[in-house]
């Protein structure tokens, strides 16, 4: 049992801390996630090229293609310093980067590597997300949106729901039925061109007023078939191969990010006046706030403790799923705590009277978004007491 | 870095956990509930290495480390093995004798100047009492102290003695010591409620694969299966805040000793807590009987919830030292 950093990890730890404390200023401050996208893009996209010249993008990616190949220590001294130094979030390069990438680079063929490899590791090639329906949420396979071959072409005709970034994606990961009669055995994953014609996108609002989502409805839409990735009927193999990484070291930021939220929240209880006293004087708050502090260090090393094991075995372990339940659960309580330490300053959005309502309300609500996306917390539970204690299944 | 058990670590648990299976099984568990203490267990113990596990071994140890007493810690918490485990543990370089099982040292923590009568654990059983005072470490000779049992204990096997005043002993350590001395013990009853939060987790798991109800087990209703989840979630958490603990007692260049070992009491404390709870409401009505072992559990994780700082203690030292960042 070794908590200890080796010595090529600290050297990496502080060249990437040199080459950050520089980059991070000079990039600005993020633009608010409800000015307009091309803002965004902007700011999100050239960061990635930054990450990119300096050698620091796909920190996980193999060097083959473009990526940092770094070991999984060195993955965590990346998520740490990025933390520290707050540098910008991978934004709306998301999909592209945690999940259309990895899976073209594993399954895809050699013209759809050169064709999304390059520009998605550059920040050139944004990517969406197009799994859920509305009928298929926790039951993904149960998918209904149909892909008919016709010569070189697939027709798709369906309804896809929750997809990120899609006003402003160059291309879609999207899951289609291309045998009905099958469940699981029928499906097939294309990157698919939002340019095509019979893609229309409505922007679905989410809680906090932004249009981070939308619906996507696909009409007569010919698809390429060179756009398949893997094997026709094959899609669900590829669509896990996806989400495990997803699943591999996609939190590793936010729980780092954690215990800086509970730091900030400590330093604006200090300034806040409540009952003649400080609000950090009430030792409620104090015991609520050490209490998410000692969670967010136990989670902590939680992921180290899961990286040891990936390590070691070279899979990742069954761990994942507690992780992302405990985290996400956390987040909410902190959000919470936040709320009620800004009192009635949290009903407003902008910062007001030099309070950060902004951010500790953008925070407290998109934290909701964490128990429901990326498999549900009550998913979560069925997979840890099933898969992990044994308990049998529930009727499906 | 590879916060993982190495290979000698996983003997050493291998060889602690099926002496305390074969040795401190439930019936035996019952047994030494009629007899009360058990000396020769506590030979057996000493013989395990228990007490003289991070004695060096020009002393006479085993020369082990912290994050390995945690180990077998939590061993012993999983079979609730009885008696005050950490305080002779602790005491093995400060008591002759303890290290070896020849004399059972207990303790208590008076931080706080005070002529209120205390609380002693195991006190008819004792052979030396530490007392943890703000200024040292004091050794007390527990028969110049009138023992008056204080009750029926909550715990069964941990009987309490209520102690008028406290006699001022003889300073064996200073106050160093004291804070060394906190954070080890805090660390090691860490290791006894995460082996708590995982026995209870495995009691109320198999029970609810063997239970039936409504024609099939009551381990396959969600409503079950999502406590357990719950139970497995923070006995990890627990895991892994005792392990660190373990190792940054270890080495201190790993990160902040403080941190460590009140978030590994903390969550520890919780996880028992609540998964001893737990462990009740899952065997339902048996659960609620003296013949189901999971209130044993229980009442253990408030004795360990009592020594070396509860879940609100250590709540605010993390409090302060957020503050403090």
């Amino acid at each position: 049992m070794d908590l200890r950093y080796s010595a090529s990890d600290e050297a990496f730890r502080k060249e990437l801390r040199a080459w950050l404390a520089d980059a991070v200023p000079a990039h600005g401050p993020r633009p608010s996630e409800r000015v307009d996208w091309d803002a965004r893009c902007a700011y999100d996209q050239s960061w990635q090229r930054k990450l990119y010249d300096a050698g620091y993008a796909g920190i996980n990616w193999p060097k083959a293609y473009g990526g940092r190949d770094a070991s999984l220590t060195e993955q965590l001294v990346y998520f740490e310093e990025t933390t520290r130094a707050r540098a910008p979030y991978v934004g709306v390069n998301f999909v592209g980067l945690l999940h259309g990438g990895p899976t073209i680079i594993a399954e895809g063929n050699p013209e759809q590597k050169e064709r999304h490899i390059g520009p998605i590791i550059r920040g050139e090639q944004i990517w969406c997300q197009g799994f859920s329906e509305p009928g298929a949420g926790s039951d993904l396979a149960s998918l209904k949106t149909r892909a008919v071959r016709d010569g070189d072409h697939y027709v798709v005709n369906g309804h896809k729901i929750w997809t990120s970034f899609a006003q402003v994606a160059d291309y879609c990961e999207l899951l289609v039925r291309t045998t009905p009669e099958e469940k699981h055995r029928g499906i097939t994953w294309l990157a698919m061109p939002m340019n095509l014609d019979g893609i229309e996108i409505r922007p679905l609002p989410t809680l906090l007023g932004s249009t981070e989502f939308s619906e996507v409805f696909l009409e007569d839409v010919r698809v390429p078939v060179d756009c398949r990735v893997g094997k026709e009927n094959d899609g669900w193999r590829v669509t896990n191969v996806t989400l495990s990484f997803e699943r591999g070291t996609a939190f590793t930021s936010d729980i780092m990010k954690l215990q800086e939220a509970l730091r900030e929240l400590t330093e604006v209880a200090k300034r806040i006046t409540r009952d003649d006293a400080s609000a950090w004087e009430d030792r409620a708050l104090r015991r609520d706030v050490g209490h998410a502090a000692a969670e967010a260090e136990a989670l902590w090393a939680f992921v180290k403790y899961i990286v040891s094991e990936a390590q070691r075995t070279g899979l990742p372990g069954t761990s994942g799923s507690c992780l992302k339940l405990y985290y996400t659960e956390l987040k909410q309580r902190i959000g919470e705590l936040s709320m009620r330490v800004l009192g009635r300053a949290a009903l407003v959005r902008e910062d007001i009277a030099g309070l950060p309502s902004e951010e500790f309300v953008f925070q407290a609500l998109q934290s909701l978004s964490m128990t429901i996306a990326a498999g549900s917390s009550q998913i979560q539970r069925n997979i840890i007491s099933e898969r992990i204690l044994g308990l049998p299944k529930e009727r499906r | 870095m590879d916060f993982q058990l190495s290979e000698d670590q996983q003997a050493l648990r291998a060889g602690i956990r099926s002496f305390c299976d074969g040795r401190v099984s439930i019936d035996a568990l019952r047994e030494l509930e009629k007899q009360g203490f058990d000396r020769s267990l506590w030979g057996e113990l000493a013989e395990m290495g228990v007490f003289s596990l991070r004695l060096a071994e020009s002393a006479g140890g085993v020369g082990l480390g912290s994050a390995d007493a945690v180990i077998v810690f939590a061993e012993l918490g999983r079979r609730l093995v009885p008696g005050p485990l950490v305080w002779s543990h602790l005491a093995a370089d400060l008591v002759e004798g303890a290290a070896d099982g020849e004399r059972v040292v207990g303790g208590i923590e008076q931080l706080r100047p005070s002529n209120e009568p205390v609380l002693v654990e195991h006190l008819d059983q004792l052979d030396a009492l530490l007392v943890l005072r703000k200024d040292g470490v004091y050794r007390v000779d527990p028969k110049s102290v009138p023992a008056q049992s204080a009750g029926t204990p909550l715990d069964p096997f941990t009987p309490i003695f209520v102690v008028k005043s406290l006699p001022q002993g003889e300073r064996v350590g200073d106050a160093a010591l004291v804070h060394k001395l906190r954070l080890e013990g805090a660390a090691l009853a860490a290791a006894q409620l995460l082996g708590i939060a995982e026995m209870t987790t495995e009691l109320a798991t198999d029970y609810a694969k063997k239970r039936e109800q409504f024609d099939r087990p009551i381990g396959s209703f969600q409503a079950i299966k999502h406590i357990l989840a719950d139970c497995y979630t923070r006995q990890e958490l627990a895991r892994v805040a005792a392990y660190a603990a373990g190792a940054t007692l270890d080495d201190p260049s790993v990160g902040s000793v403080e941190r460590a070992v009140a978030t590994a009491k903390l969550i520890a404390g919780d996880a028992a807590m609540k998964n001893a709870r737990a462990c009740v409401q899952v065997h339902g009505g048996m659960g609620y009987t003296w013949e189901i072992p999971a209130h044993y559990y229980l009442k253990r994780v408030w004795v360990l919830e009592n020594m070396f700082g509860d879940v609100h203690e250590h709540a605010e030292r993390m409090a302060e030292i957020v503050a403090a960042d």
